[in-house]
This record gives C-alpha cells, sequence and structure tokens, in this order.
C-alpha cells in the first residue's frame, strides 16, 4: 500500500514570531522551524500502517521554499521511505486552494491508496488543504480522526472521526484522505540509524511546470498582518487567601460583570 | 449576484440549531444589512428550530430535509450547498466553527473555486469586500485577509460575535429547494457518545475553568467541577495535564487542542504556555491562580491570586455559591 503524508514545515510554538517590513510577511530571520506538530500524527499513523502490513511505501510530501527539505528529511528520518518537495516560487502566493491543487496534481500522478496530513497547521490553522485535496480528487474525507484501521484487502479504512460529543465511526472506501488529531498516536522519535539513513534518502523536487501548473492568483490573500492589541494591566490581588478571594469575586461581579 | 449572506447552521442533530448561531446571523445580518439567510442540512428540522432561526434575524430558511443529509458527510453537503449556490448566489457564506463545518466549508470553497478563512474573529466590510481579522502563528499575530472573489467563505470563533438579540414573532421564508444528493462514498458505522460530565461544552461554555500542571493529578480535577457545577462552568486542561494523563485529550484548551474565547476563563495551576495562550488569549476577562508569582500567565491575567489553588478554589466556590444564592 501506497501512503503520501503531506506535511507543512511552521514556525516553532515556543519562537518569537516578529513582523518585517512586508506589511503581510513575518520576519523568517532566526525562527526555528519545525514538523507542524499534527503532521507528525500523521507520519506517525502512516508508518505505522506500514508496519502492520508488513508492506508498503510512505512518501512525505510538502510544499514550500528550500528550508522545508529540513522538515522532509525530518520525516525521513522517522521512518518515511523518500519524498516529494513541491519547490517553486511560482507557488510563494499560494493559499490554500492554489496549494490543495498542486499537491493534487503530485497526487494524480503518484496514485497512492491512502493520504494523511494533519488537522491544521499550527502557522496559519486554516485546516483546509485536506478536506480541498478531497473535492479535487473526488475523494472520501474524514477529518481530527481518533483511530483508524484498514481492511486486510486493503479496500477500506474505518475510521472514526472526533465531533462535539464524540467519534463518529465510517468507513471509507479507498482511496480516501484522513486528518489527524491528537490522541491518534504518539510519535515516535527518530533513532540516530534513522537520521543517518535518511541522508540517503531521496528527496525529489517537483516545479510547477512539471505539474503543467499554471499560476493563478490566490483566492485569499493577507492585507496586513497586526500585532495583537495589548490587554490592559492586569492586577494582582494581595492578602490572605479569604481576603483575596472576596475582592476576586467582588471584582469579577461589578467591575467585569463576568458573573 | 444576490447581497445574502448564507449562514450554514449547526444544529445538535435532534432538530434544535446551536445558539451559536445566533452569533453567526447576528454578524451576518449586521454585514449585509439584514440579508442573513439560514441554510439547514438536516434530516429532520423541528418548527421550534425553525422559528429560531427565524428570530435571531434570518430573512429566510433554506431548508435542505433528507435523511442523506445526516450524519455529516463532506461529499453529500458540498454537492448539495454547491447546486443550490449555483442558484440562489449568494455573497458570503459563514459558518461557526465546529469540526464539521471546518471540514464542509473547506470543501465547498474548493468546488466552487474561492478563498476560504476559517476561525475568524472580526469582519468589516471595506467597500464593497469583506475584509477578515484572524489570529495566526498561535495568536501572537492577527491577519487581516479579503477574497478575490464572491461567495467569501469564512468560520466564526464561537463566543466572539455578538449574538443576535432574539425578535420573538419575527418569521423568515422556509424554502426547501431540492436538490441532488449523490450516493455516499462513506458508510456511516456508529456513533460514540462521550460521558457525559454534565458540565457545558468546552467551546460553547460562557465560563471555563481550567487546570494545569499544579492540580497535581487526575483525583483533584473534581474540586473544579464542584465550583463549575455552582457557576455553569465547563472544565478544560492545559497540555502538561493531558499529556501527564490526567484528562483526556478533548478537554486540552490551546494550540494543539480546543480555541475557546468564553467570558470569563480562571485557570489554576496554569503557567501560560505559549501554546496554551493560543487556545485562549481572546478571552474576555483572565483570571489566573498560580503558586509561582513569576507565572507567565499573569502577564495577560485581568485578575491574579498568587497562592496555593487548593486554599483559593474551595475558598472561591464558597463565595460563589453565596454570592449566586443572593
Amino acid at each position: 500500500m501506497k501512503i503520501l503524508v503531506a506535511i507543512k514545515q511552521v514556525p516553532d510554538t515556543a519562537t518569537q514570531v516578529k513582523m518585517s517590513t512586508d506589511p503581510r510577511a513575518i520576519d523568517t530571520t532566526g525562527i526555528t522551524w519545525i514538523v507542524s506538530p499534527y503532521d507528525e500524527y500523521a507520519v506517525e499513523e502512516a508508518l505505522r500502517i506500514k508496519e502492520k502490513r508488513g508492506q508498503g511505501e510512505v512518501v512525505a510530501m510538502s510544499l514550500g521554499p528550500e528550508r522545508v527539505k529540513e522538515a522532509l528529511r525530518s520525516c525521513l528520518a522517522m521512518g518515511c521511505d523518500r519524498a516529494i518537495h513541491l519547490n517553486d516560487p511560482a507557488w510563494n502566493a499560494a493559499d490554500t486552494l492554489a496549494t490543495a491543487k498542486a499537491l493534487a496534481a503530485v497526487l494524480k500522478q503518484e496514485a497512492p491508496q491512502l493520504v494523511l496530513c494533519g488537522r491544521q497547521a499550527i502557522d496559519d490553522d486554516m485546516g483546509a488543504v485536506a478536506a480541498q485535496l478531497a473535492e479535487l480528487l473526488g475523494w472520501p474525507c474524514a477529518s481530527w480522526i481518533m483511530e483508524e484501521t484498514i481492511d486486510g484487502d486493503g479496500k477500506t479504512v474505518r475510521a472514526a472521526r472526533q465531533v462535539e460529543g464524540g467519534l463518529e465511526v465510517f468507513d471509507l472506501p479507498l482511496p480516501a484522505i484522513l486528518t489527524a488529531q491528537k490522541g491518534l498516536n504518539e510519535p515516535r522519535y527518530p533513532t540516530l540509524k534513522g537520521i543517518m539513513g535518511a541522508k540517503k534518502k531521496e528527496i525529489r523536487d517537483v516545479k510547477a511546470a512539471d505539474l503543467g501548473w499554471a499560476p493563478e492568483p490566490p483566492q485569499l490573500s493577507v492585507v496586513t498582518l497586526e500585532a495583537l492589541p495589548p490587554r490592559p494591566p492586569g492586577r494582582i490581588i494581595p492578602g490572605d487567601v479569604p481576603t483575596a478571594v472576596k475582592e476576586l469575586v467582588r471584582s469579577l461581579r461589578e467591575d467585569a460583570k463576568a458573573i | 449576484m444576490a447581497n445574502a449572506f448564507w449562514c450554514i447552521v449547526e444544529d445538535d442533530r435532534q432538530g434544535t440549531p446551536k445558539k451559536v448561531m445566533a452569533e453567526v446571523i447576528g454578524e451576518a445580518a449586521r454585514l449585509s444589512s439584514g440579508q442573513a439567510e439560514a441554510v439547514w442540512f438536516t434530516d429532520k428540522a423541528t418548527e421550534a428550530g425553525l422559528k429560531q432561526l427565524a428570530e435571531w434575524g434570518a430573512n429566510k430558511v433554506w431548508l435542505l430535509e433528507n435523511a442523506a443529509f445526516a450524519p455529516y458527510r463532506s461529499e453529500i453537503w458540498t454537492g448539495a450547498a454547491a447546486e443550490l449556490a449555483a442558484k440562489a448566489t449568494p455573497r458570503a457564506i459563514l459558518a461557526p466553527v465546529t469540526s464539521r463545518q471546518r471540514e464542509f466549508v473547506a470543501r465547498l470553497a474548493a468546488r466552487l473555486g474561492v478563498g476560504l478563512a476559517a476561525d475568524c474573529v472580526a469582519f468589516a466590510m471595506d467597500g464593497d469586500k469583506l475584509v477578515a481579522t484572524r489570529p495566526v502563528y498561535a495568536g501572537k499575530l492577527l491577519a487581516k485577509v479579503t477574497w478575490a472573489k464572491a461567495p467569501w467563505v469564512a468560520t466564526l470563533r464561537p463566543n466572539v460575535f455578538r449574538p443576535a438579540d432574539a425578535q420573538p414573532g419575527r418569521v423568515a421564508t422556509v424554502e426547501r429547494p431540492s436538490v441532488a444528493t449523490t450516493v455516499a462514498q462513506m458508510r456511516f458505522v456508529e456513533r460514540r457518545e462521550e460521558v457525559s460530565t454534565g458540565l457545558p461544552e468546552l467551546t460553547e461554555a460562557e465560563i471555563v475553568l481550567s487546570g494545569g500542571r499544579g492540580m497535581k493529578g487526575p483525583e483533584h480535577y473534581v474540586i473544579l467541577e464542584d465550583m463549575a457545577r455552582v457557576i455553569g462552568a465547563a472544565v478544560g486542561a492545559s497540555r502538561a495535564a493531558v499529556d501527564a494523563g490526567w484528562r483526556p485529550h478533548r478537554f486540552q484548551i490551546g494550540q494543539t487542542g480546543r480555541t475557546i474565547s468564553p467570558k470569563l476563563y480562571m485557570g489554576f495551576g496554569v503557567s501560560g504556555a505559549i501554546q496554551h495562550l493560543a487556545g485562549m488569549r481572546t478571552s474576555k476577562v483572565i483570571v489566573a491562580v498560580n503558586k509561582d508569582a513569576e507565572a507567565p500567565i499573569f502577564k495577560i491575567a485581568d485578575y491574579g491570586i498568587v497562592g496555593d489553588l487548593f486554599e483559593v478554589v474551595p475558598e472561591l466556590t464558597k463565595e460563589f455559591k453565596k454570592l449566586l444564592e443572593k
């Protein structure tokens, strides 16, 4: 079974994000980049499927500039067999739909049985590419999955998606798309052997022209990025516990009108 | 192009729209000068539910009532919505952030070939264009975004937008358009209900109590639940507490958990790591209780008590009880 995992490289949560001189972009100098955490669950799940079935191929794929190779290399170190890097300045302004169109073109060439993604990338939190891929390919899609099992002959995946108030379980004929929710698994750390081995694995560059991808203006664009308006300074309530608590309750009731 | 702003209805699966729809319809009506329309995919609508949508301000309810629409599958809803959108040409398509709506409108936007802005916290009309504001980079920045063409598709963060005041007796036209339903590829197997805590849902609650590493163990969350019952709050947890196995993941607040925006957030033994702040910093009032006066959560808190939560929580519960008994 061939499984493709679409990942995104994002700034580490703890990294400081600064504005650049371009009001629509952040200053990327000094940023620590990581594989988006939900995507790691997707990679882990793909590797587990392959291990359980005793055969198959897991391919990591990502769209972005040259630095994205590092993220793909991390996926290879975890155990992916090879990687595809959609690496072309033509995609610099790509919104979710343009990204999905580019990835869909690769998926048509690769023809995997299953595509796994993270539930959303933690930089822009749009959470759209997987569902849009499903639409472009005409495939079924289950988002925010907490568990999955593929039947013995590899025709169907049974997936439990998280919804408000519970889990909904569906059978999806393959090929299908699933997005990983936290709790699906615990991603492995790459071993030293994995890290060494990853250096020899293939990362194939794909250019827009290779896909016959005609540049198109983004459907959604950023007008400006702004720093958060500062919250008004808070107040530490002094005194012993009963006194402080009484004052807190009074403040919540009378000043903040929050209770 | 019609001027209507569609509001995709999130319901309780029993024929009643959720109260977050008052926020979505209220915002749609404000942006469109009263041209809000509800679009309701359901297997069974109730009269009370239809009345509710009208009273919140929907001029029209497009009622798509068909067994094929429940349980929700993106492939089925998308085809029907796209067919209706081609006829009715709405100017915008808005939905509340829920797990299924996020997936559905993304797929619909791809079908319609238009942009999507997810998890928005503000909107403004700029001439004849809609500009949406949405938090990015763990809520450290706000992005203002706009669409190349209509319909403008967006999801709205719950508890952020002012809900419409219900206007009793207001009526809406109910249209039952006929749309094609395709045969679903996905086959429903079962629904597994969560064990109910009897407390409000985290993303819907007006008050949220959150317990962090300072809770010291799963057995102590009962003191937060006791307080929650007194004030009608939901109880959540930080990543540290979830990763320690003290609470199931569905209770996690933060970047890899739920994003909440209650009227009142109270963190107990929560340090305030960036990834936690990403999930709660749009809360209206923030209270922090922590032994460590240097905990970063005090930087964004409106009110703080530096102290032992195991002393503060029972005292606070007692005081809330007194207040609410008055």
